[in-house]
């Protein structure tokens, strides 16, 4: 459902080009679970980026779903991320003013669901996600475990087909991150098509298919048995 | 995102922003109450005098001797006109089924005397019609005796302050008072009148026209005052009086004849300008308060770049965002227009029942046009950071810090 060809990203920085991608040709099939490694700087972040359609890459060609959108405009962009498209971030990036509920019922505003079927949604989602008696919480007075959960509730309840994470168990500690990733995985075998951006070899491993990047270009992508051992 | 969610996350983070959002209110507030309050006090204050006018009648024809231009400019002095305007001529102007009444006014300042109190003052030297003509009342005893106007009787009537200040608490009536080298009984006692048309009524004495025409010695008329029978015969008095003086001056038609009506229009529309002119500085304010929306909505967009990255990264639109951060500034400028418009009411309430010439309230096209300003301004300053919101990178804005 992703086919990338020949995708590069240059960054201008003064009279300097930085090479974030180069070269990049992925073909990423519906319902797999990709992880995504490499150093710091290698462009992570950024590939997941163009794949999620929140930034265009400077040359190649992309197809999302049998579209070409590689030249698309921003409000059609939107459109897909907002229908299809689930992101998971490090930061959790909850909207502090707003309540756990009102946060997971952003995506469904945006999509303009009405507002009785909304609500119906997102007791339904909290509930999914054991978060109903923290509905009406501020971020700020959830643990780092919840907020994270509360995001991927969030980056789910409009039902994409495909959930970028980029490092989402980064602020958390070991215990939390994998009660966080078992969560993940579980809306992976669901049928969802995630993508873990992550520095940690564990983790890493627990992906169907890893991916190995360095200066920008994909330098492994093997398929890995290990998936679920500890299910 | 639908209008109804796009107002309520709009109103969220209004909320959200108690202290922002109170200055903002406030600065828009006082903007919108100054523009309807100076435009009230202007509307009040023209209503004012074009009443003082209305209450002389607008059916008042003022003729003057000499001919000017510029209607409401100083008559010309003795001597400088060809003609005088004599008595004879304010007396045949009542030859009209149009006229209802005449009234002649001489007009000079002598020294008038009682025992050793005396004082400057100003005569009137008129007819009985003129207390009918200028609406005048009566505190005591009677107005100048009808009958023949070139007879001259040594009586007069007192203004209330020159009485006062003559007489102190002794009787008035009866008594007899020095103009110039010559005596004249009190006969009557104006009520307290004020100010009317730049000469303050209750410092005059009103003597019979014959005998101020031989106190000062002068054959010509102040100004005649000819009262047409109604308002809609104003212009055939007009036109009659133009022809009975031409008649009477050999073919010369060297008076001025102004209409009360056409005085009243001209004040009306200068002390309109006038309104206006204040509105529009205070409407200044406004703009003061638009800048201060500008200023406002760039640091909430700054503050919420993330936000924004998120609501992108969520799939908003840039329409979407651009909207939301409009209807913010909106918000913001209908709630300080409202709650200016809340307290100019209070205001006016308040003033107008200390100063009673402020009646009425202020008039509701003010408040119309100072909620639209409001409003306009709100989005004419909100629009840029908005549309700065639009455009932000996402990735950028989420990037960590
Ligand atoms: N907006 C930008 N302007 C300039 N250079 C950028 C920008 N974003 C990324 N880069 C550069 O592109 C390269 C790849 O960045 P990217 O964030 O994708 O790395 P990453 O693999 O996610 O790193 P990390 O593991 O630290 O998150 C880096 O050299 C980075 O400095
Ligand atoms: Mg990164």
């Amino acid at each position: 459902m992703i086919e990338l060809r020949g995708i590069a990203r240059t960054f201008r920085v003064g009279d300097q080009q930085v090479h974030a991608l180069r070269d990049v040709d992925l073909d990423i099939g519906r319902g797999e679970y990709l992880s995504l490694m490499g150093p710091s700087g290698s462009g992570k972040s950024t590939l997941l980026n163009v794949i999620g359609l929140l930034d265009r890459a400077s040359g190649g060609r992309y197809r999302f779903c049998g579209e070409d959108v590689t030249d698309l405009d921003d409000a059609a962009l939107a459109q897909i991320r907002r229908q299809r498209i689930g992101f998971v971030f490090q930061a959790f990036h909850l909207v502090p003013r707003l309540t756990t509920a009102q946060n997971v019922a952003v995506p469904l505003l945006l999509g303009e669901v009405p507002a009785a079927e909304r609500r119906e949604r997102v007791a339904e989602q909290l509930a999914a996600f054991g978060l109903s008696d923290r509905a009406h919480h501020l971020p700020e007075q959830l643990s780092g475990g919840q907020r994270q959960r509360a995001a991927i509730a969030r980056a789910t309840i409009a039902r994409p087909e495909v959930l970028l994470a980029d490092e989402p168990t980064g602020n958390l500690d070991r215990r939390t991150g994998e009660e966080v990733v078992a969560v993940l995985e579980k809306l992976q075998q669901g049928g969802l098509t995630l993508i873990v951006v992550t520095h940690d070899p564990d983790l890493g491993r627990r992906a169907t298919r890893r991916l190995r990047m360095q200066d920008g270009r994909l330098v492994a992508d093997e398929a890995g048995a290990a998936a679920q051992e500890g299910a | 995102m639908k209008l109804r969610d796009q107002l309520r996350f709009a109103a969220q983070n209004v909320l959200a922003a108690r202290w922002r959002t109170l200055w903002i209110v406030l600065a828009m507030a006082i903007g919108t109450a100054g523009v309807v309050l100076l435009t009230w006090l202007g509307e009040s204050g023209r209503r004012y005098v074009t009443d003082q006018f209305a209450s002389l009648g607008t059916d008042l024809v003022i003729v003057l001797p000499g001919r000017s231009e510029t209607t409401g400019g100083a008559p010309p002095i003795l001597g400088e006109t060809a003609r005088d305007l004599t008595l004879d001529d304010a007396l045949a102007l009542q030859r009209s089924h149009a006229v209802r009444r005449v009234a002649p006014i001489q007009a000079g300042s002598v020294t008038v005397a009682r025992g050793n109190r005396s004082r400057e003052a100003m005569v009137l030297g008129s007819t009985a019609e003129l207390l009918e003509v200028r609406r005048l009342h009566l505190a005591a005893g009677a107005f100048l005796p009808p009958g023949d106007p070139h007879r001259s009787t040594p009586v007069c009537v007192l203004g209330a302050t020159l009485a006062r200040e003559l007489f102190g608490n002794d009787p008035v009536l009866g008594a007899w008072v020095r103009l110039g080298d010559r005596r004249f009984r009190v006969i009557g006692l104006l009520a307290n009148e004020g100010r009317s048309l730049g000469t303050d009524l209750d410092e005059v004495v009103v003597v019979p026209v014959a005998a101020s025409m031989a106190l000062f010695d002068r054959e010509g008329m102040f100004r005649v005052l000819v009262e047409a029978g109604s308002r809609e015969v104003v212009p055939t008095v007009v036109a009659h009086v133009e022809r009975s003086i031409a008649a009477r001056h050999e073919g010369e038609n060297d008076v001025t004849v102004i209409t009360q009506a056409a005085v009243l229009g001209t004040f009306d529309g200068i002390l309109r300008a006038l309104t206006l002119a204040v509105a529009g500085i205070a409407a200044i304010s406004l703009v003061v308060a638009g800048i201060l929306v500008l200023n406002v909505m760039v640091v909430s967009v700054t503050q919420r770049r993330v936000e924004v990255g998120l609501l992108k990264a969520l799939g908003a639109a840039p329409a979407t965002i651009l909207q939301v951060f409009l209807w913010e500034a909106v918000l913001l400028s209908f709630l300080g227009a409202g709650s200016g418009l809340l307290g100019s009411e209070v205001v006016s309430r308040v003033a107008a029942s200390f100063v009673p010439e402020l009646n009425g309230d202020p008039p509701a096209w003010a408040a119309g046009a100072a909620l639209l300003v409001a409003v306009g301004i709100g989005v004419a300053f909100g629009t840029g950071p908005a549309v700065r919101a639009a455009r932000l990178d996402p990735v950028a804005a989420l990037a960590r810090r």
